[in-house]
């Protein structure tokens, strides 16, 4: 089933048409991928900045790329005012400052800040106030003003003309007017000086000074309520110029209506003057008729507009309603608009109060949250305080201790010295000393070595004497007595005690025999080697000896031969060994002959050993003699002082 | 070794030598005459041989102490 299942997958993956563009698809994977990430990176690095910061710290370059993309990094808005504390203060040479210095430096600026602002502030609303209470006081007087030249004119349209009213009327519009102006200059001045106010507040606002905050409020209050109160009195102002316009309006029908009707009176009869009070006295009887005539015409044409007044009344009616209406939208408008900028101004203030009175309460949790985070502050700081005083005194001790070890050492060193400069001038003294002493006492010791060298001598000359007591055959006296006598006089003497025990114990106990026996036995020898020069090792059987025998009679050589420096093959001939040992015995050289006569090989060798014997103990003997006489020379001389 | 003693021996072996050639060679002969006498009815023969014999014996021994110091005595050292 499975099997089956894989089957048919593998055939529908065959099926499928083999995708030539294998690595094009890769490839376009891994760009999607690649961007896919950046554009999320970036996107959440726009929404976290902390996300945002850790990649442009962690990743080079990447700083960049979200500044092209997302626009500078939003900083930390640390507060200006410090900032603009810090800044006169740092001009100042960097020197550490006291907290209480810099909290007092900085109240104070803030004071000064505050003092000018607050100063400005009370300026700018003093002035606005001003401003608006003279407007104010001007819209009452116009408002005055008008209602009083209302007034005036009411009269003067109820009442009969009169020329003092008319005057009256004509000094109060002038007032009026006068007063309008007035009221309208005050008022732009109060708005001029509103708007500064506005600025100067907003200003204030805008530093951001927490302890001015209450009196912006209250300024800002002050100016709403100023605003208030000039466009209720603007407003008052208004109704009372619509009432009077109303009132003039009239005032102007009623006088056209008068000038008609004068017109009229005037066409009717021209002759009667315009005057009112002439016109009383001088009227005639057909001026009245006209008059009357004219006046029942007059009213029936005004009962007839009347007529059609009352027809047209219900739509006039309607069309001053209508205008009325519309009048009365505007002005509700207005009005409207004016309450609600009022109600949305004191909804704003009372959000700011509101704001304040947060604010402050925050202030003082904050305070309080600060303190116990400075008190925490305070804390850490002495705890590292503490630590770094450790620390400090630790290196300081340290310090300490090093420099004493210095000066300690130094001081051990000086002394050290002087000791040895002190030790050294001992020693050198002491040396002298013994010197001196070693000198005195080698004095003596050379003395007495001189005695013993002489002694030596002496007993050296004796041994050398008794060498010459040998006869011809007999040897000398045993050597032992001569020698035991320089065995007394070197004790001490190792050279010599050697000397004295390197002599044979031949010689000692039997003597040595002098040249001369050597030589002569040395003669009766040489014929016996002769003889018996051919015999060896090999060669000695009887017919060898006759040979020898043979030889010996027929051979000659010279008795005496002197011998060569050097000894070849053919010197080694026993006849001619024989002949040079002669020589040699004869010129007195037993060493000589001695070595000459040890080149015998064979039987010759044989007869002649103890002969060499002898002639080898009597040159040790003689050597020794020599050397010992020539040391107690050496040593004489040596202890032997020049007079 | 005392002196001279060498040299006197050489002459020593000699005299011996002699001494020993002539009595052997007496006796040889004695000893030949006495056999031809005896045995071999008067030849000489013996008698050459008898003295033949004392002499070759006289020389051996002479010659034998002339080598005698030249002659090497060995002894068989059995391996451990």
């Amino acid at each position: 089933m499975l099997r089956a299942c894989l089957r048919g997958a593998n055939a529908t993956a065959r099926v499928r048409p083999p995708h030539s563009s294998l690595p094009t698809a890769v490839i376009a994977t891994g760009l999607l991928t690649v961007s896919g990430g950046v554009g999320g990176t970036i996107l959440y690095a726009k929404w976290d900045h902390k996300f945002r910061a850790a990649v442009e710290k962690n990743v080079p370059y990447s700083d960049r790329l979200l500044g092209l993309a997302l626009g500078p990094a939003p900083q930390d808005v640390g507060l200006p005012v410090k900032n603009q504390v810090k800044s006169p203060s740092a001009a100042e040479p960097l020197k550490e400052r006291p907290v209480e210095e810099v909290a007092a430096r900085l109240a104070q600026q803030d004071q000064e800040e505050q003092d000018i602002l607050a100063s400005s502030l009370e300026e700018s609303l003093a002035s606005s106030a001003k401003a608006t209470l003279q407007a104010i006081g001007a819209q009452e007087a116009a408002l005055q003003a008008i209602t009083q030249h209302t007034h005036k004119l009411k009269e003067a349209m109820e009442a009969e003309e009169k020329s003092a009213q008319w005057k009256d009327l004509e000094a109060a519009l002038a007032d009026r007017t006068c007063s309008v102006n007035d009221a309208g200059t005050a008022l732009l001045k109060a708005n001029e000086a509103l708007g500064a106010l506005r600025s100067v507040i907003d200003d204030s606002k805008g530093l951001k000074i927490a302890a001015v905050h209450p009196l912006v409020l209250a300024a800002e209050e002050n100016l709403h309520n100023m605003i208030v109160d000039l466009d209720k009195v603007v407003t008052k102002v208004q109704s009372a110029e619509s009432e009077a316009k109303i009132v003039s309006q009239y005032s102007e029908l009623v006088n056209e209506a008068k000038q008609q009707f004068q017109r009229e009176v005037s066409s009717l009869t021209p002759e009667i003057q315009a005057n009112w009070k002439g016109l009383t006295g001088k009227l005639s009887a057909d001026d009245l008729n006209a008059l009357i005539a004219h006046a029942h015409r007059r009213i029936d044409q005004l009962n007839r507009e009347l007529a059609e007044q009352r027809v047209r009344e219900q739509i006039h009616i309607d069309a001053a309603l209508e205008q009325q209406k519309l009048e009365d939208q505007k002005a509700l408008e207005k009005a409207v608009n004016t309450s609600l900028q009022h109600v949305k101004e004191d909804a704003r203030l009372e959000q700011e109060r509101k704001l304040a009175e947060l604010r402050e309460v925050m202030e003082a949790e904050m305070r309080t949250q600060l303190r116990r985070q400075a008190a925490a502050h305070t804390d850490h700081v002495q705890d590292v305080l503490k630590v770094q005083e450790q620390e400090l005194r630790a290196e300081a001790d340290q310090v300490l201790s090093s420099k004493m070890l210095e000066q300690e050492t130094r001081y051990r060193q000086l002394n050290q010295e002087q000791l040895d400069n002190f030790t050294l001038d001992m020693n050198t003294a002491y040396a002298r000393l013994k010197g001196m002493e070693e000198a005195i006492d080698s004095h003596v010791v050379a003395e007495e070595e001189a005695r013993r060298a002489h002694q030596l001598w002496l007993s050296v000359e004796a041994l050398n004497y008794t060498l010459k007591t040998a006869d011809a055959d007999v040897p000398t006296v045993p050597l032992k007595s001569a020698a035991e006598a320089v065995r007394d006089s070197c004790h001490d003497n190792d050279f010599a005690m050697a000397l004295a025990s390197a002599l044979p114990e031949e010689s000692l106990h039997r003597g040595v025999y002098s040249e001369a026996s050597l030589r002569a036995r040395f003669n009766s020898l040489r014929s016996l080697a002769r003889r018996v020069a051919l015999i060896d090792e090999s060669h000695n059987s009887l017919y060898q000896y006759f040979l020898s025998y043979l030889q010996a009679a027929l051979l000659f050589e010279d008795k005496q031969e002197a011998p060569p420096t050097q000894l070849s093959r053919e010197d080694l001939d026993p006849f001619k060994l024989l002949s040079y040992a002669s020589y040699c015995l004869e010129h007195g050289d037993l060493e000589l002959a001695a070595k000459l006569v040890n080149q015998l090989r064979g039987e010759a060798r044989r007869v002649v050993e103890d002969w060499l014997t002898e002639a080898r103990l009597t040159l040790e003997t003689r050597q020794v003699v020599s050397l010992l006489s020539a040391y107690a020379n050496a040593v004489g001389l040596g202890t032997t002082q020049a007079p | 070794m005392t002196a001279g003693n060498m040299a006197e021996e050489h002459g020593r072996k000699w005299d011996r030598c002699l001494a020993d050639t002539v009595l052997k060679t007496a006796t040889g002969l004695g000893v030949g005459i006495v056999f031809s006498v005896l045995l071999f009815k008067r030849r000489t023969w013996p008698l050459a041989f008898g003295s033949g014999l004392g002499v070759g014996m006289g020389y051996t021994n002479c010659q034998h102490d002339f080598r005698s110091p030249y002659l090497i005595h060995g002894r068989v050292v059995k391996d451990q």
